[in-house]
């Protein structure tokens, strides 16, 4: 076989090396081009009256501006609206997506299983602004009123799926010996489940539950037609409440708070990445 | 707690998620019932009026289903040259690796960012950068919605198509190595090939996701009830006008936002139906 | 009895190591003759896979291993040569048959010619589908099925075909690594079989657990122990009286 022939190849096989390690690295641009502009523009807002502070009106913007100073106030109606939902959304969607998970992992070949399992796929698949319009419908209009209740149901609902299936999983991979050895010791089925299986499993559900925080933190379009927003804090679960995107949509809005949207911005992707990094390192120090 | 006892309770709670999706459709399905009716259901997708003058009301979903399939198409033709390349960086030439964990990392990091900080820096860095290249004088339209949609869906297809290209078996690639095939050669006729169905799945996947995608469209499709005519053009997607116009809709814009909604609903539950059927034969084979 | 012709394939003080300090392959020295089939024995981990796929330089596969000294084909040091060229003239079989599951029959026999981007004419393609598979006994059972994928074969037929995949570039040396390992007894006899038949047309270097098959199908034998070629001659004569007490050992069961 002739050499330049197979030179030919080489120089090929190594064009397609180069154009993987450039393109895979150009991947990760965004997110440090996306992160150095968020730091860069917002981290001179945060201070202590930011967190504390809930949002100025336009109009107290617009003094200040004119004035040359900086906005007053912060995010602290929109951190606390996002914790009272949030809140909310984890005490019914965890135990409710933990027993559904254990559903799925429990009978893997009934019928009606293998139909929920496929309704998890659709729910996670479901765009998050019809999630809004549909509780819109179902908690906002006989309600007759946006609510952090209507909020928090829309976070359950987006919840659901990753928790129930991050479950399922968790419990699957677990050996089977484990479950046998509990039942040989007597153990009825509900008691080696929630002795047992839950308790080897905690890791990859918790894992799963951070990850589902960090994945509906930063919904913004289901918020808009549940939690509506608010400009004070507020503590009452039956009236419009804000949330940090939300206001960060509203300050995105509005030119004379625009000022404020890095702030938030940087708040709230701290958060999701924190939490984002924190579920991978722990899912790995789980799995050793 | 008896089995009995048990089975049953785990039986009801997981009735929870037929009775939520059937209340989405329900919900939907009777909200959406007064535009189909007043339009007609194929008038009302045909229909490229969205006109809300009193008494003369007309409101049409074909401009927003152009807005959400061009944005989805494009940003899927931007997408591929970025996330084959990652899953092939993760998957085969540097799989096992730290490198290979740390791109991984980063690419995770970039499905975690929530998607109104995609908008704001789409809005805000991109958008200037495609007005100074002349591109199109307003920044916004379509074409700068799907570059940011790309970025956002380029974890999606890589972290998948990572997962199929490792499962190829190392006997296969060993078996070509030892024809005297090159790294390029091998990747070609026998990782795509096997690994090929899962591979496109993750695509499939992917334009699931981007479909749905609201607030990064909303903040850059520049917003004008009209079909695109070019990819410079300015319209709107089926989400960004439900985001844009819901909260000050009523009566029949309500109706016609919510049928877009169903619509949009049906399109995304078929396309992901699709997808996670084909990965699971994929994952079989 | 000294060969006249050179020797096709020679070891020279061959070493493969996986860490710095852990050597697989120690110091291995040992001349080919060409058409003969050479069995490489001794117990598992004692380095003999690893030796067979240095000499298709599969280690450059995998960037931590090195492998130190010469292995001459026709005379040439293969480590200094580039791996694909190395490749389309040494070919190997593995323990466990490993069609290309996306590929026809027709198309796993040629694969070589496709991996390697070489162009065929059909009637060339034809004559060497149908000379590989016949010598390699497979084409009376495939010859009507050859659009079929190479995966519907029992394990043994899939085995055969990976033997005429690796024949079809028409290479000098064929290794392999168990292959009859994962095959039932009645496949087996039919691989040993085939073996004897292609002495004639290429040189075998097999790897092989089964000291049975070693007598059976060799006429040179290696015995290795923890890397370390320990002793290499006349099959006949390492089974009938070892030189080395070690080869002794192994080859009466006292070690394995």
């Amino acid at each position: 076989m002739d050499k330049r022939k197979i030179r030919n190849r080489l120089a090929k096989d190594n064009a397609l090396l180069w154009a993987v390690c450039i393109l895979a690295t150009l991947t990760a641009v965004p997110l440090f081009a996306i992160l150095g502009e968020v730091f860069l523009r917002g981290y001179d807002q945060l201070s202590w009256t930011f967190f504390t502070e809930p949002t100025p009106t336009a109009y107290k913007a617009m003094v200040a501006i004119e004035a040359g100073n900086s906005i007053p106030g912060g995010i602290a109606n929109g951190i606390i609206g996002t914790m009272i939902m949030l809140g909310m959304a984890v005490v019914v969607a965890v135990p409710i997506g933990i027993l559904c998970g254990a559903f799925l992992a429990e009978n893997p070949k009934n019928r009606f299983a293998q139909m929920v399992s496929y309704l998890t796929d659709l729910l996670q698949g479901t765009p998050s602004v019809i999630i809004g319009i549909v509780v819109y419908i179902w908690v906002v209009v006989p309600m007759k009123g946006y609510s952090a209740i209507a909020g928090s149901v829309a976070l359950v609902i987006m919840m659901l799926p990753l928790i129930i299936r991050s479950t399922e999983e968790t419990l699957k991979i677990l050996p089977a010996s484990l479950k046998e050895a509990g039942l040989a010791l007597g153990g009825n089925r509900a008691r080696v489940m929630l002795k047992v299986q839950l308790p080897a499993a905690f890791g990859g559900i918790f894992t799963g539950v951070l990850l589902a925080i960090s994945r509906v933190i930063g919904e913004t379009a289901p918020l808009m037609f549940t939690a509506l927003g608010c400009s004070f804090i507020r503590f009452t679960i039956d009236k419009p409440i804000s949330a940090v995107p939300l206001l960060i949509w509203e300050f995105f809005n509005d030119p004379n708070l625009q000022e404020l949207i890095w702030g938030a911005s940087l708040f709230l992707l701290l958060f999701v990445l924190t939490l984002n990094l924190t579920a991978k390192y722990l899912a790995k120090k789980w799995n050793q | 707690m008896s089995d009995k006892f048990y089975k049953v309770l785990l039986f009801v709670v997981a009735l929870v998620m037929p009775l939520v999706c059937g209340g989405i459709v329900y919900a939907l399905v009777t909200d959406a019932y007064d535009a189909f009716e007043h339009f007609g259901f194929f008038k009302f997708l045909t229909s490229k009026e969205w006109s809300y003058t009193d008494g003369a009301e007309q409101y049409g979903a074909l401009p927003f289903i152009t807005g959400t399939l061009m944005t989805t198409l494009f940003a899927l033709i931007f997408c591929i040259p970025f996330s084959l390349p990652v899953a092939l960086f993760v998957g085969e030439y540097f799989k096992g690796t730290k490198i290979a964990a740390i791109l991984s990392t980063v690419t995770d990091l970039l499905a975690g960012i929530p998607s109104i900080i995609y908008g704001l820096w789409g809005f805000y860095t991109l958008r200037p950068f495609i007005m100074a290249l002349n591109i199109s004088p307003q920044g916004s339209g379509v074409l700068t919605a799907s570059l940011v949609l790309a970025i956002m869906i380029v974890p999606y297809a890589a972290s998948l198509s990572a997962e199929f290209i490792k499962m190829v078996p190392n006997d296969l690639k060993e078996g070509a190595y030892s024809l005297g095939a090159t790294r390029a050669e091998v990747i070609r006729k026998v990782v795509f090939p096997v690994a090929g169905s899962g591979i496109f799945s993750s695509y499939i996947l992917a334009i699931g996701r981007a479909l749905g995608e609201t607030m990064t469209v909303t903040m850059l499709i520049g917003n004008t009830n009209n079909i695109p005519e070019s990819i410079t053009s300015t319209g709107n997607s089926m989400a960004s006008i439900i985001a844009n116009q819901f909260g000050e809709a009523d009566d029949l814009r309500l109706s016609s936002l919510i049928a877009i909604g169903l619509i949009l609903f049906l399109i995304t539950a078929f396309i992901n139906l699709i997808g996670k059927i084909m990965i699971k034969r994929a994952r079989i084979a | 009895m000294e060969s006249v012709t050179p020797p096709i394939l020679e070891f020279n003080k061959t070493c493969v190591s996986y860490t710095k300090q852990t050597m697989a392959v120690k110091y291995v020295s040992a001349a080919i003759d060409k058409n003969t089939i050479t069995a490489i024995m001794g117990p598992s981990g004692c380095g003999k896979s690893t030796l067979l796929r240095a000499v298709n330089l599969m280690h450059n596969l995998y960037p931590n291993i090195r492998v130190d000294g010469e292995i001459l084909l026709n005379g040439e040091n293969i480590l200094s040569m580039e791996p694909i060229d190395v490749r389309r003239r040494v070919g190997m079989v593995f323990q466990r048959p490993a069609p290309f599951p996306t590929m026809s029959i027709y198309d796993n026999v040629l694969s070589g010619y496709v991996l390697n981007g070489i162009r065929l004419s059909k009637t060339e393609k034809d004559e060497t589908v149908e000379r590989c598979l016949k010598s390699v006994a497979l084409w009376d059972e495939v010859n009507d099925v050859l659009n079929k994928k190479g995966t519907f074969l029992s394990g043994g037929q899939q085995q055969r075909l990976c033997i005429a995949r690796a024949l079809a570039m028409k290479p000098d040396v064929l290794l392999m690594d168990e292959p009859t390992s994962a095959l039932d007894p009645i496949a087996t006899a039919h691989i040993e079989e085939l073996m004897q038949e292609l002495q004639n047309e290429v040189t075998i270097l097999i790897v092989t657990h089964n000291m049975g098959q070693a007598m059976r199908i060799s006429s040179k034998s290696m015995f290795m122990y923890l890397g370390e070629l320990v002793e290499y001659g006349d099959t006949a004569t390492m089974f009938s009286n070892p030189s080395d007490e070690r080869t002794k050992a192994y080859l009466t069961g006292k070690m394995g």
